[in-house]
């Protein structure tokens, strides 16, 4: 992945619905090319973001895990 | 305010559309907490979707609506005058689950719409002044909610 992040969101510690929510929120504030890197600790958001994305028509770019959180980078 | 389309905010990228074909509706007939909190869950789990999303709120679902209702709404079950909410509240805050008002608050803020329904506002004694303005977007009865779920995937009832 070669184009740098334009925005971070900390979901670390949050629980469900709160990561879904500020994945949309930072969608909607964000310009057609943006990169999103959402990070966080809640298992079941890992699995439930990607759904969202899928359905918005959003292309993820990178998924992982660096220490104990998970990370989640898509294109806006 | 809602377009067609999308949301008009001049907060957020007027790129962005909403699904124009996935809508979900629920109405809310409880005032209970655990029953709001729920309706407020999958609310904010539709549009983060991309669904578009109105809730109806009636009967006992309008005191959650009051100033300071939700700091009100007791549990559907042992809610022991009060004990049983405190507790639940204390949990939230334990496990970094959002509260009540956050939640209704990023409802709107991601374009939610909620409808208060006046008969049963008349029926209880309540007015709009009662009520939060910065959550009821509108204000309407039966056939504005069935109009509303005409097209909608999902509709549920709390």
């Amino acid at each position: 992945m070669n184009k740098p992040v334009s925005r971070t969101v900390d979901c670390v510690s949050e629980n469900c619905p709160m990561p879904l929510i500020k994945t949309r929120a930072a969608i909607l504030d964000a310009e057609k090319g943006d990169i999103i890197k959402v990070i966080g600790t809640h298992p079941q958001s890992f699995e439930e973001i990607p759904m969202a994305l899928e359905i918005l028509e959003k292309n993820i770019l990178e998924k992982g895990h660096e220490d104990e959180n998970w990370y989640i980078t898509f294109e806006v | 305010m809602r377009t067609k389309t999308g949301i008009s905010h001049s907060k957020f990228n007027k790129e962005e559309k909403i699904m124009e074909d996935k809508k979900a509706t629920l109405i809310v007939h409880s005032g209970d907490f655990d029953k709001i909190m729920s309706a407020f869950i999958l609310g904010n789990g539709f549009l983060s979707m991309g669904f578009s999303v109105t809730i109806f709120f009636t009967f006992w679902g309008l005191n959650a609506l009051k100033i300071k209702g939700f700091n009100k709404a007791p549990l559907s079950r042992m809610n022991f005058f009060g004990l049983g909410r405190y507790m639940i509240r204390k949990k939230m805050k334990k496990y970094n689950v959002a509260s009540l008002n956050d939640l209704a608050e990023n409802f709107k803020k991601l374009g939610g719409k909620i409808i208060a329904c006046t008969m049963t506002m008349e029926l209880m004694g309540i007015r709009e002044e009662d009520l939060r303005s910065d959550l009821v977007d509108e204000y309407g009865t039966v056939g504005k909610y069935c109009y509303e779920s005409k097209d909608a995937d999902t509709a549920l009832f709390i």
